[in-house]
């Protein structure tokens, strides 16, 4: 089972891989965390979901994504 | 568990410095990637333009360079001429390549030097704040066209692929963007010809990578996105320009 980790600190909530990137829609900003540069990251809402693709990483300027298998 | 997505070896660890949203970001990641994946890193001396990408320097985990607005073109000549075993990129804006550099560029081009050159085409001056480019688009707003760009008044947009493919010289052009996971596929599968013709001694290979600028564009970093594929696209249309290697077979 494939799993993404946000890396929370890196993350500008730009908000791509949240739109229309994930083909099963598991990726949102969160309305509740910040981080210290006053960023709201994105985050996994359903893991088990994750097919591993790795299209949320490729468009992640940062990159603050990483894909584990 | 095994890492198959991360950062890249070929960027280093510093954290980088552009807006939220800026297309810099994933064009570096895949000149990272690339670096350690052919084995070039060791070997690799990048220019940095002068603009929003000047520190590319402390980005990039290779050798660096940063020369005056332009010349980058003029730098990776005398630099693969006197040090031919080494691999040489120029990374340059539109500003950069299109107006301070427009005559580098295009003698280099026409030379066919055996460099990379990655042009982030953002349509925009970013760095400066936001001013017209050489690659606004007709109509659109900029803190120099503030009610969008006037072909009567400020003249008509320079398309970079399409005026170097009408010299002999170049080996191989094409024009990307960053838009969308397939056309970030397709900027990696371009920037990975552009290196391999470099070590197979083929010539010059130049990369347009439409890029998003939200900041200079005044739209969010979302928006931005969506504005590229539909009016930058329109007006660059994406593809292979020139490709040498299909003639040689
Ligand atoms: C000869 C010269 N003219 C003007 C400038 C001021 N200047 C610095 S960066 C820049 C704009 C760069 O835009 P671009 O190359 O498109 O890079 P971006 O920031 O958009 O990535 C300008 C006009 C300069 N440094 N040198
Ligand atoms: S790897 Fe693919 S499926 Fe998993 S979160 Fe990223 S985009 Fe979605
Ligand atoms: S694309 Fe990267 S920087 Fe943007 S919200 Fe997603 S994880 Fe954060
Ligand atoms: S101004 Fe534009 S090009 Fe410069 S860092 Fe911001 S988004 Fe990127
Ligand atoms: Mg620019």
């Amino acid at each position: 089972m494939p799993e993404v980790k946000i890396l929370e600190e890196v993350c500008k909530g730009c908000g791509f891989c949240c739109d229309n990137v994930c083909p099963v829609d598991i990726l949102v900003l969160s309305p509740d965390r910040i981080n210290s540069s006053g960023y709201h990251p994105a985050i996994v809402t359903d893991m088990e979901k994750c097919t591993g693709c790795g299209y949320c990483f490729k468009i992640c300027p940062e990159p603050a994504i990483e894909i584990y298998k | 568990m095994k890492k198959i997505f991360g950062r890249p070896a070929g960027l280093t660890e510093t954290l980088q410095r552009y807006c939220p949203g800026c297309g810099h970001g994933i064009v570096h990641r895949i000149i990272g990637e690339l670096l350690v994946k052919l084995d070039i890193r060791e070997r690799t001396i990048g220019i940095a333009p002068v603009g929003c990408s000047v520190f590319a320097d402390e980005y990039f985990n290779c050798d660096m360079i940063q020369p005056p607005h332009g010349r980058g073109p003029a730098v990776a000549t005398g630099l693969k001429r006197t040090r031919p075993e080494c691999i040489v990129f120029s990374y340059q804006g539109d500003g950069d390549l299109a107006a301070m550099g427009t005559s580098e560029i295009i003698h280099a081009a026409a030379r066919n030097e055996n460099i990379t050159v990655i042009f982030i085409n953002n349509a925009i001056f970013g760095m400066t704040g936001g001013q017209m480019a050489p690659t606004t688009l007709p109509g659109m707003k900029s803190t120099t066209s503030v009610k969008g760009r006037d072909i009567e008044k400020q003249g008509y947009p320079i398309r970079v692929c399409e005026m170097l493919a009408s010299l002999d010289g170049p080996y191989y052009l094409e024009r990307c963007a960053v838009d969308t996971p397939k056309n970030v596929i397709r900027s990696e599968k371009a920037l990975k010809t552009a290196f391999m013709n470099q070590i197979n001694n083929k010539g010059f290979s130049l990369v347009e990578i439409l890029s998003m600028c939200p900041t200079g564009w005044g739209q969010t970093p979302v928006q931005a996105k969506k504005w590229l594929g539909e009016a930058m696209v329109q007006y660059y249309p994406l593809g292979v320009y020139r490709d040498r290697s299909k003639e040689e077979k």
